[in-house]
């Protein structure tokens, strides 16, 4: 296809990604080196027949003028990258001087806002991601050794909890788990504790995300898996039969390097969006114990007083630095394969 | 697989078949336990005392009179607006689904024609698009958005999602595309049919099964977003899931929770049903960009 027409036909789209996803990033990145104004304040003096007092008081005329004639805020440089809520390089530096032992060390490093989502977000990926290849892996294989005719309306009601948006999925789990619900009010009686509430307990929630993050993400893996067992070639699966290998021995020999490709590209789309997790925070409403860095920026944007652009910017940018390290293997990997391929 | 070889044990058997049923008791019951709780008052779903008053329905025949109850839907559909919400996601899919498939099919059939290094370069760049995380663009968008005082109306929603859908859709139509092959519109263009004419009467006709696929997908995503539609959207305009995080509200124990639980059904129910009807167009596409590697 000449230049030209690839140009024409291509402009619409590339357009919308330019102004709408290319320049908001940048947008970002500027953002993230203002802060936004300080209030000005003026002392006010009180008199009456006592006495008279200085009050300092908020100047709101002067506030609103300066913040109109600069909305993006103050330049700020690479301050609110490491203030206490980014990076906190200085408590940090705190910290290892006072602290006692490593294991303080850590534990006070850990209850910073930006290190306690980055733990919380890694921590999410790194049990949701395998287990999510894993059980759609199982589901994957048991699903396709039913009879084909029945096989329609399973695969439907496997693939619900995808297609749900993660509020609603969370949602439902949700009230299902509250202490009244269902789950919630069977797990008392079972543990024989009439206070035992998932919500309370750090950890309890912890699990909780987690295990809908499985529930979420596995019919995915399961659909993938699912499509690629379809192509896995009956001849060898036969002769190692008859030479007498096990099931086990199959799949792990034959079915698994068939589609080890399709597990790379599961384990990729499955972590890019793990690393984003942030609605399930909201519909367990877990904001208290735990946090992630998609919900750190989410947070600043809905400030009450004023939105916290910087500081979301900020974040937002780490977070981008974050994707970008999750997907250097792939992208080197492509690099070189085009590399080659020429 | 079945293969004639293959002789499964009835121990496996068994195993297999419990598996399946713990699996979609899982994957399903949260469903319909919803389903079955939206008719209930709040003192019945939720219940204090005992949960089997989920199921008898104890205090919905006290209150009003029937083992069923509608009232959570009529009064979230009326009074709380939830009928708003609905117009407003239908207008949102409907433009995101149109306005995203024109464009995506366009681009995608140009990626998909060309033999030079940068379409390579585009799908890459596509792909890390892909993987922004959308919180990150949206804190991007909000500043010039009201600088631009464009903060708020459903059109600017509108733009920012099919933008956010591109990538995705091209790299899906992409592979769509390929397997269309490249004789079909070369004997066209022989013929003296300029490539829009091609694109146009040769290969859309045979291309709907992707086109239909790439649709739901926008569908899917327009009509569940959620980070974009509650930043981007004033009250007034706030689409389906917004809406319901705003009946949870910041009490749990006010009388909206039950409005929540009725949405939530409400919006749940059609999107069910449109991936019944379009089942295998969903798993081709979440495979199609597998099958490549």
């Amino acid at each position: 296809m000449p230049n030209k027409t690839f140009f024409w036909f291509f402009l619409p789209t590339g357009l919308a990604m330019i102004l709408f996803i290319g320049l908001p990033i940048i947008s970002t990145g500027i953002q993230s080196f203002y802060a936004q104004h300080d209030q000005v304040v003026k002392e006010v003096k009180k008199c009456d027949p006592f006495g008279c007092t200085v009050s300092i008081v908020v100047d709101q005329e002067k506030t609103s003028k300066i913040r109109e004639e600069k909305p993006l805020g103050k330049f700020n440089g690479f301050g609110t990258y490491v203030d206490r809520n980014h990076l906190a390089v200085e408590e940090i530096g705190n910290f290892w001087n006072e602290t006692n032992s490593f294991g303080e060390f850590v534990d006070q490093v850990t209850n910073l806002p930006f290190y306690k989502a980055l733990i919380f977000t890694l921590t999410y990926c790194l049990f949701v991601t395998p287990n999510v290849l894993l059980l759609g892996f199982i589901i994957a294989l048991s699903l396709n050794a039913v009879t084909r005719r029945i096989r329609g309306p399973l695969i439907f009601g496997t693939i619900l909890p995808m297609i749900v948006t993660p509020l609603v999925g969370s949602l439902v789990l949700f009230w299902m788990i509250d202490a009244e619900g269902i789950i919630g009010a069977n797990l008392q009686m079972l543990m024989d504790d009439p206070y035992l509430s998932l919500k309370s307990s750090k950890t309890l929630t912890w699990i909780t995300i987690i295990i809908y993050g499985i529930w979420h993400h596995s019919p995915f893996a399961f659909v993938v898996f699912y499509a690629a067992l379809q192509t896995v070639p009956q001849e060898p699966v036969e002769a190692a039969i008859i030479d007498g290998a096990s099931r086990w021995q199959r799949v792990r020999h034959i079915v698994l390097p068939h589609i080890y490709p399709v597990v790379t590209f599961v384990a990729l789309i499955s972590l890019m969006d793990n690393f984003r997790v942030f609605e399930p925070i909201i519909g367990f409403s877990a904001e208290g114990s735990a946090q992630s860095l998609s919900w750190l920026i989410y947070d600043n944007l809905v400030n009450e007083e004023v939105i916290l652009f910087g500081s979301a910017a900020a974040t937002s940018m780490m977070t981008i630095v974050g994707i970008a390290i999750l997907l250097a293997p792939v992208l080197i990997r492509t690099w070189k394969e085009f590399r080659t391929a020429r | 697989m079945e293969y004639g070889l293959d002789k499964r044990s009835n121990a496996l058997k068994i195993f297999n078949t419990t598996f399946i049923i713990v699996w979609l008791l899982v994957a399903c019951f949260p469903f319909i336990w919803t389903f079955w709780g939206s008719f209930k008052v709040r003192a019945d779903f939720f219940s204090r005392a005992d949960w089997w008053y989920a199921i008898t329905a104890f205090n919905t025949l006290l209150e009003t009179g029937g083992k069923f109850t509608t009232d959570a839907y009529n009064q979230a559909w009326t009074e709380g607006e939830f009928w708003k919400a609905s117009r407003n996601t239908v207008i949102v899919t409907f433009f995101v689904v149109t306005i995203s498939l024109f464009l995506g099919t366009l681009g995608a059939y140009a990626l998909s024609r060309s033999t030079r290094n940068y379409a390579f370069w585009i799908l890459i760049a596509a792909l890390i698009f892909r993987a922004m995380p959308h919180i990150t663009l949206v804190s991007g968008y909000l500043f010039p958005f009201f600088q631009l005082q464009i903060w708020g109306i459903l059109p600017t929603t509108i733009v920012v999602l099919v933008a956010i859908n591109q990538p995705f859709t091209l790299w899906l139509l992409y592979s769509f595309f390929k397997t269309v092959p490249k004789e079909l519109d070369e004997s066209a263009l022989i013929d003296g049919c300029s490539y829009f004419q091609a694109f146009r009467h040769i290969i859309m006709p045979v291309m709907w099964p992707g086109v239909i696929t790439a649709g739901l997908f926008s569908l899917m995503l327009a009509y569940n977003d959620f980070t974009v539609t509650a930043l981007l959207l004033n009250q007034e305009n706030h689409t389906m899931v917004p809406k319901i995080q705003s009946y949870l509200g910041t009490n749990q124990h006010e009388g909206n929770l039950m409005w929540a639980v009725s949405a939530v059904v409400s919006a749940t129910a059609p999107l069910f049903m449109l991936v019944m009807f379009f089942q295998r167009q969903v798993i081709s596409g979440l495979t199609a960009g597998a099958v490549k590697g």
